[in-house]
């Protein structure tokens, strides 16, 4: 139930919206879209990206001297888990053909994959197979399959989306693979959202030109991870599943072609060394590692580890000084700050009002310019409403949709948003929520081209570990695709390379070498990583603990 | 809710205030059992908040954090009331005096099979899940369900052969488990929802011509052209075309 200071507001919302739902049903923009400078002022001064403490030079590895986000610089320059010296890889544990790294949805699409292109591998991942970003996704996936749109009108969308900074190959892969990953994932058995006569049902997301977000209500993300995990388990002779067992550093050989990976057990801490001939990287982001000091939509294992150990073994990062905040993130109640509103929301016809009633940006922006024009719109016209725990926040015009498609629209195809509010007494069918930007996506990631391939020789990349693929920014439901594209390509790749490598000696020499780096950058940290999990420990609990030890964040 | 987490955001989500606001009311606490000890945690506490809050670093019995995995099974009763109650860690908010517990694992097989192979109909879930067939309408897995959905209507369903009711009324199931324990005839019911999910989607939903045709024109290599030419294009005459793009 919203507090009474706000019923004022909520009343002006009402108001307005007889007037709204008009120009909704009018079929113009129900705000004018920013121009091109308009977009790039409203970056300039209100994204958390280009405040002067969001970014800092690299002083070690790949991309030394560049200016990349502060946390991700802070993690990049941090020790070990491992001292190289203790590390017997004369008797590796496991032996495979591709070690995955992450058993989220780029890594079971890759494990599929790979199997069908017979080879075999092991998934190596943090928390239970699925406990994944792509676990969470709600409003969908893009691919152009109606006949007004087409694979390269989703090209531009994505280019112009991205600022025009993403990788043309990249991009091509993604878009042309659509159509052909919407059918993969139907065989497998995803129950998509579609009009009676069997044709897609689409919705518009931020930034896109034509419908093109295909859905499975708004669980999508949890339907098409189930489909892939379920399946990757009907075949326990081919890829095996080793679950609470991250990896925390890569191996390679003698000739610097990349070999497996050392894992860690975080139940019985225990570490094991896995051999294979190929490895895919497929962790996911890094919300969880609290950029800005922002919320997170992401889930607990996010915290970017892909990044470190392939940084560490020499590969190369790209954008990695821009972060994804999703406009709408939950600011009310407190318990679920930073929850992801869907923007399909928004494709539905919801908008973002202040406090006064009225419209303030056209609801559609690329992502990172309606997080600006909200954050604008708290902070520098003070038209924001203010939790009583001292957030900002603009109401969500949710009840609208269901003027624009008859009651029971929301129930019917936002069930997840639906329950998550019901809980704390708000229905939102009848009031609009309140929100915030949250943290929500890593923009760039570790370089690939459009085989997966990185710059170390057996090392892939997919998913959103990756960058390029979106530039400088993502628009929804181009990651869900992303990681299907990419985790299929990883898949096929690895496992047709894996058939003809056969490795050298093992070492794990460049993590001392990174040590050696590190010292003579004189950087002098206590910092460990890969993170693994966030640290939520209270102060007045962790004075307590005398006697615990802390290898980074991790007791 | 997460103290640290808190403190950080509060920093930025209201800079215009430099110290935290002197009128904030101290929290209020309350006290919880946390596998059978005692702690005071805060009374607007989410279940995981409150685990947290007291001092435990989760390894199992967290995922997404936000009601989609499943992860966070937990049951637990209430002072003076002898009923067993379910609920996930990360969206339930603590009561007074509640007694609980985070299921780490809930121990159940799932059968191997080829998709390929099945039919869509009764004859997937004779074969996979015989037990289904013991069910002897208690009911007590709807009453155990965090999402509210109708467990035992859709394993009433699967009974039948309807794999499009289950399908529907297992749609939002998280396969948290927290049914499967309690069920007398020891069903798996969230395996038998994703069996017909993927059943349905398979063999059953209306397949889109549109999609087989735009996967002609792919396979045909329609697009190769016009992909070259965008792929050479600079940066300004991309942003003139993309700006002048219409929309649907
Ligand atoms: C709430 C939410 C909603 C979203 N909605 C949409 C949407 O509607 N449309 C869209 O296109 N995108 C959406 N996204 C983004 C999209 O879901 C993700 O970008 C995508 O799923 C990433 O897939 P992935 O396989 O690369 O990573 P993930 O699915 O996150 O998988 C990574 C896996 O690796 C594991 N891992 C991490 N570190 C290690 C390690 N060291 N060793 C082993 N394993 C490790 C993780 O625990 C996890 O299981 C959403 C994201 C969130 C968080
Ligand atoms: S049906 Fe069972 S497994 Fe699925 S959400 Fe409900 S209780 Fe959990
Ligand atoms: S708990 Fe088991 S026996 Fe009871 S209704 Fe549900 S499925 Fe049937
Ligand atoms: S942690 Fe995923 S449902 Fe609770």
């Amino acid at each position: 139930m919203y507090p009474e200071y706000m019923r004022e507001s909520l009343t002006l919302v009402e108001k307005t919206r007889p007037k709204r739902l008009e120009l909704e049903k009018s079929g113009k923009p129900v705000f004018r879209p920013m121009t091109a400078q308009e977009r790039e002022d409203v970056l300039n001064r209100f994204h958390p990206d280009y405040q002067p403490e969001a970014r800092r030079i690299i002083r070690v590895g790949p991309n030394k001297g560049e200016s990349i986000t502060t946390e991700v610089a802070d993690m990049l320059e941090s020790h070990s888990r491992i001292k190289p010296e203790l590390i017997d890889l004369s008797k590796p544990d496991y032996e495979t053909d591709i070690l995955i790294i992450g058993g989220g949805g780029a890594g079971c699409a890759a494990a599929i994959l790979a199997m069908q292109n017979g080879a075999k591998s092991i998934i190596s991942t943090k928390l239970r197979l699925g406990d994944a970003n792509s676990m969470m996704s709600q409003g969908g996936m893009q691919a152009a399959v109606k006949p007004q749109d087409s694979p390269t009108r989703h090209y531009l969308d994505a280019l112009g989306g991205g600022h025009f900074d993403n990788k043309p190959d990249l991009v091509r892969a993604l878009t042309e693979d659509g159509p052909e990953v919407v059918k993969w994932l139907e065989e497998l058995g995803v129950v998509w959202d579609k009009n009676p006569d069997g044709s897609m049902y689409v919705l518009h997301g931020g930034g896109t030109s034509r419908k093109r977000m295909h859905s499975c209500r708004d669980y999508t993300g949890a339907v098409i991870m189930r489909t892939l995990m379920d399946e990757v388990r009907n075949h326990p002779d081919k890829v095996t599943i080793l679950e609470f067992m991250p990896t925390i550093e890569l191996i390679l050989d003698s000739r610097g072609r990349c070999a497996g990976g050392i894992l860690y057990n975080m139940e019985t801490e225990e570490y094991f060394a896995v051999k294979a001939k190929a490895t895919i990287i497929a962790t996911g982001g890094y919300g969880r590692l609290h950029i800005r000091g922002f919320d997170t939509t992401n889930h607990y294992g996010a915290t970017g580890d892909g990044l470190v150990i392939a940084y560490r073994a020499g590969a190369n990062l790209l954008y990695m000084d821009s972060v994804q905040y999703h406009p709408t993130g939950a600011v009310f109640p407190e318990q679920i700050a930073g929850f992801l509103i869907t923007e399909k929301i928004r494709g539905a016809g919801g908008q973002p009002i202040n406090k006064f009633g009225e419209l303030f940006v056209f609801p559609r922006e690329p992502r990172d310019v309606e997080s600006a024009a909200l954050i604008r719109e708290c902070l520098e016209r003070k038209n924001g409403i203010q939790t009583p725990s001292g957030r900002w926040g603009v109401w969500l015009d949710s009840p609208l949709i269901e003027t624009i498609e008859g009651s029971g629209y929301l129930e019917k195809n936002f069930p997840a948003m639906v329950r998550q509010f019901i809980r704390y007494n708000i229905d939102i069918t009848k009031e609009p929520m309140l929100v915030y930007p949250s943290l929500h996506y890593q923009n760039g990631g570790i370089e690939t081209n459009d085989r997966c391939e990185t710059n170390i020789p057996g090392l892939y990349v997919a998913g959103e570990a990756s960058g390029g693929v979106h530039g400088r920014n993502r628009l929804m439901g181009n990651s869900v695709l992303d990681y299907n594209v990419f985790g299929r390509r990883a898949g096929k790749y690895a496992a047709q390379y894996a058939k003809s490598v056969s490795l050298s000696k093992l070492t794990v020499d460049h993590v001392a070498d990174y040590e050696d780096e590190l010292k003579k950058a004189r950087i002098k940290t206590d910092r460990v990583a890969p993170v693994l999990l966030p640290f939520y420990t209270p102060e007045e609990v962790r004075k307590r603990q005398l006697t615990a030890h802390y290898e980074g964040t991790l007791r | 809710m997460m103290a640290k987490k808190k403190v950080a955001l509060k920093k930025k989500a209201r800079p215009e205030k430099a110290k935290p606001e002197p009128s904030e009311p101290p929290k209020k606490m309350t006290t919880v059992f946390i596998m059978g000890k005692a702690h005071q945690v805060p009374d607007d506490a989410t279940i995981m908040g409150a685990i947290e809050y007291a001092g435990y670093q989760i390894k199992r019995g967290a995922g997404c954090r936000e009601g989609f995995c499943g992860a966070c099974a937990t049951v637990y009763r209430m002072p003076g009331d002898y009923k067993i109650y379910t609920g996930l860690a990360c969206t339930t908010l603590v009561q007074e005096g509640m007694w609980l517990s985070q299921l780490p694992v809930i121990p159940a097989q799932k059968p191997i099979y080829e998709i390929e192979k099945l039919e869509p109909n009764v004859t997937a879930f004779q074969k996979l899940y015989p037990e289904i067939f013991r069910c002897v309408a208690c009911n007590t897995c709807t009453k155990a369900c965090p999402q509210s959905l109708e467990v035992m209507d859709y394993i009433q369903a699967a009974i039948r052969g309807d794999i499009e009711k289950v399908m529907d009324l297992s749609f939002d199931c998280l396969c948290c488990g927290l049914c499967a324990i309690r069920c007398p005839a020891e069903i798996v019911h969230y395996n038998v929802g994703l069996l017909a999910k993927r059943l349905y989607g398979r063999y059953l939903s209306k397949k889109s011509p549109e999609l087989e045709e735009r996967l002609r024109e792919v396979k045909a290599k329609k697009f190769d052209k016009e992909y070259a030419k965008l792929m050479k294009m600079k940066k300004d005459e991309l942003e003139k075309l993309y700006y002048a793009r219409d929309t649907e």
